[in-house]
């Protein structure tokens, strides 16, 4: 049984149709990829399922269970942990403070302890800044902080909301190979990307979403050498 | 030696120093004040306006001109001078023959009288007025040449003088009431303002003390931090226990006047403590708290009330004349029904935010205010007549009846210290967190894992439950509740005490109802210009510093990250937290 499992799933904003019958799959250990271009419904998608946006039909499971029994605050405990688009970090907090927040619904002092220590072996940037107010950092360390908060839930399932995002080209390989990082040591991760050449490059499997709809999904080296995901999303001729 | 001076902005500044004077007369306060002296029959507090426009103009002037250098700071001070009595001069000379007084009717005889030094030419006066105001400038601006210790030294002497002359009256009723001080009020002030030797005393000790603020307080703190531990500890229990003991001896030595301001003062804070809880912590902007005190009150107002009105009269279908309740049990009733009010006044505002939150809690303020006066609920809450016979509280096994400001003191001062105990545990748990975040960023807090609605209700209720133990209070020491009680302006002061004092601080919630509610109660001597002056502090407390007086650590962060270090943080604050 997948970890993660959307079935046909189709979300609304008011009238608007977004998501058009979405079906994925995301099995643990892996780094799946769901890529495609503005508009598409990437963000939509992980809206759904960390539940801000409730699908009208279909549903989310997350190992078998339906989400839809489960309020927002509620799905967080079960696991799963977003990294919003554009970082979202509570830019007047300290970064100790953010990531604090970010283990909140644990409440053992050790395991917090432990799992901040973690998060600063993965990003020592973190370390170096940990009492300064967060909206103090740069973008990248912005999207350090906010992966960082993620993880000191210790979720079953990371969503990543396009980490790339405006950051100049060397940051986003230190963030993209710290995304390899995580998931060699367990983490399992769904990561919704614009650059479909980096996140095709880590990831284990990708789906290619378009208008609301999946089109295509494939181990990632296949996507690679697909035409048509060359054409649209890589830049290839 | 005027090369490279900046001709333009001393005019500039000589102008804005000429406006201010004109409009310290116009607006009649030079005038008015003349009748009060700061010192004893030699500067009048209305001369002193003008001594302080000068001083401050040729300091701010030569800050932005003089270049650090004396030749030209005495040229700003001059030159700011002289502008600005040339346009004092135009209000002289040109007074009477515009016949002035038409429109401004201040601008009279007397002004112009106290403007032209009582002499007969009004050109001699003007001259003499000119020289004052030109040579206090100058001083303004050399005073900004010397080295830092010493300026501070002189200012802070100076605005110790002014304040101390200013509030003589005051003070020397005070002084006079143990028969140890009276030989200081005596020593210190003249029938009418401070004496020569009590201005040059008070003149001295408070540069004295402020010399030893400035070179000490860092050397103390460092001897604070070197401490061990147990020490740590000892030293906070001692100045807990001042603290304390100053409290409880303060009614004592006041007197009842100043009581009463301070009972005023804690019902504040209770309410600001309540409100801090919405908008410091939770960033829920409620422009109605004062619905919630009114709550509060009322329901004490009902559970004890001796009139026909009170529930005890209303059980028995007859007027009774007895209280259904004492205050005492009537206190978490009126907590309870008030912090529900606040849950339900929470439900249909929890998805709104920010603006449209504000203007919502500001229709339930005026619902709750506008149903008290209604017909419809006059037979229950007696509409504009509000409910009368409101017993004191009683202790009985002292035998003691709670009636003076001086004893309600102590109850609002136990009352406040046991909220403001709750309210930083609150903080610091996980619920405080929730709060925070929940400030920071709604949906972010969501993605945490926090319960938005869970919170939210919980920050209404808590901030209206501590409402409504003032509201109890406030409802048993005036006697009586009438809806007019419950304006909106009392809404707008919590609002400003809060932010005043420090969103999200509680230390800063006790300084913000000291300063915004104490205050203008000893501005009351001003009369007609108190909300004026009241009004100008806030705009200038504002710009000067919007943080507040005593700032949380997140606004601290936020504003002065230039000046980490600058910074020593309250001892309370740092250590408690942890």
């Amino acid at each position: 049984m997948a970890l993660l499992e959307l079935r046909d799933v189709h979300s609304y904003y008011g009238n608007i149709h977004a998501l058009k019958g979405i079906s994925m799959e995301v099995n643990e250990g892996e780094i799946v990829t769901l890529i495609g271009a503005n508009g598409a419904g990437k963000s939509t998608t992980l809206r759904t399922i960390s539940g801000i946006v409730r699908p009208r039909f279909g549903a989310v499971y997350l190992n078998g269970e339906n989400l839809a029994d489960y309020s927002t605050h509620e799905i967080v405990k079960l696991g799963i942990s977003q990294v919003p688009e554009g970082r979202g970090v509570f830019a007047r907090l300290s970064v100790t403070e953010n990531l604090e927040l970010g283990a909140y619904i644990h409440n053992n002092p050790k395991q917090i302890a432990e799992d901040m220590e973690y998060v600063f072996s993965l990003f020592p940037r973190l370390k170096e800044r940990r009492k300064q107010a967060a909206g103090t950092l740069s973008g990248g360390e912005q999207q350090m902080l906010a992966m960082g908060r993620a993880l000191m839930a210790r979720p079953k399932i990371l969503l990543l909301d396009e980490p790339s995002m405006g950051l100049a080209p060397i940051l986003v390989e230190g963030i993209f190979e710290t995304i390899q990082n995580i998931n060699k040591q367990g983490g399992t991760i769904l990561l919704v990307e614009q650059n479909a050449l980096m996140a095709l490059e880590i990831a284990h499997r990708g789906y290619v979403i378009q208008t609301g709809e999946i089109v295509l999904h494939d181990t990632a080296s296949a996507l690679q050498n697909n035409e048509m995901v060359q054409k649209a999303y890589l830049g290839i001729d | 030696m005027d090369t490279g001076f900046n001709w333009r902005e001393a005019l500039k500044f000589g102008a804005i120093g000429g406006v201010a004077v004109l409009f310290f007369c116009l607006v009649g306060m030079v005038e008015a004040f003349d009748a009060r002296d700061v010192i004893f029959k030699t500067l009048s507090l209305g001369r002193s306006l003008l001594v302080v426009v000068a001083l401050g103009m040729g300091y701010f002037s030569s800050q932005r001109l003089s270049a650090r250098k004396p030749g030209r700071a005495v040229l700003t001070g001059l030159v700011v001078g002289v502008v600005s009595s040339v346009v004092t001069a135009l209000l002289v000379f040109l007074a009477e023959p515009l016949n002035m007084r038409e429109m401004f009717i201040n601008a009279s005889p007397k002004l112009i009288k106290i403007l032209t030094f009582s002499q007969d030419s009004y050109a001699v006066g003007m001259l003499i007025q000119t020289g004052v105001m030109t040579g206090l400038s100058i001083l303004g601006a050399l005073l900004y040449l010397l080295p830092d210790l010493p300026r501070k030294l002189i200012i802070n002497g100076l605005a110790a003088v002014l304040l101390i002359g200013m509030l003589q009256e005051l003070l020397s009723v005070i002084l006079a009431r143990s028969s140890y001080t009276k030989p200081v009020a005596k020593f210190l002030f003249g029938s009418k303002g401070l004496s020569y030797t009590g201005a040059v005393v008070v003149f001295i000790v408070f540069a004295l003390i402020s010399a030893f603020r400035t070179t000490q307080s860092e050397r103390i703190g460092r001897r604070y931090a070197g401490m061990t531990a147990p020490q740590q500890v000892v030293f906070r229990w001692v100045a807990i226990v001042a603290g304390v003991l100053f409290l409880i001896v303060l009614p004592q030595a006041v007197g009842p006047y100043i009581s009463q301001i301070l009972v005023l003062v804690g019902l504040y804070t209770l309410m600001g403590l309540g409100l801090n809880i919405e908008i410091g912590l939770a960033g829920l902007l409620d422009l109605g708290f004062v619905g919630f005190f009114a709550i509060g009150a009322y329901t004490t107002a009902l559970l004890t009330s001796t009139s026909d009105l009170g529930l005890a009269s209303v059980m028995a279908g007859e007027p009774v004349r007895a209280s259904y309740t004492n205050f005492w049990v009537s206190i978490p009733v009126a907590v309870i029904v008030s912090g529900l009010a606040g849950v339900f006044l929470g439900i249909p505002v929890l998805r709104m935010r920010g603006d449209y939150l504000a203007i919502v809690t500001l229709g339930f303020a005026e619902i709750i205010r506008i149903l008290v006066l209604s017909d419809f609920l006059r037979p229950v809450l007696g509409g504009a007549q509000g409910i009368l016979n409101i017993p004191k509280p009683v202790l009985e096994t002292f035998n003691l009846v709670i009636k003076d400001p001086g004893q309600f003191y102590y109850l609002i001062i136990i009352g406040s210290a046991i909220i403001a105990f709750v309210a930083f545990r609150l903080q610091n748990a996980r619920i405080g967190r929730n709060w925070i975040a929940i400030r920071e960023d709604e949906d972010v807090a969501e993605a945490m894992g926090i319960n938005l609605i869970a919170s939210k209700l919980l920050a209404f209720g808590i901030g209206a439950a501590f409402a409504g133990l003032s509201g109890a209070i406030f409802a048993a020491q005036v006697g009586s509740v009438f809806p007019h009680s419950f304006a909106l302006i009392v809404s707008i002061n919590v609002v400003s005490l809060v932010i005043i004092g420090g969103v999200g601080s509680i230390p800063g919630v006790i300084v913000g109802s000291l300063v915004l509610v104490g205050l203008p109660e000893l501005l009351r001597e001003f009369a007609e210009f108190r909300m004026l002056i009241y009004g100008a502090m806030l705009v200038i407390m504002m710009l000067v510093k919007p943080e507040g007086f005593w700032p949380s650590e997140v606004s601290r962060r936020e504003l002065h990250t230039g000046e980490e270090t600058a910074t020593v943080p309250p001892v309370a604050e740092t250590t408690g937290a942890a």
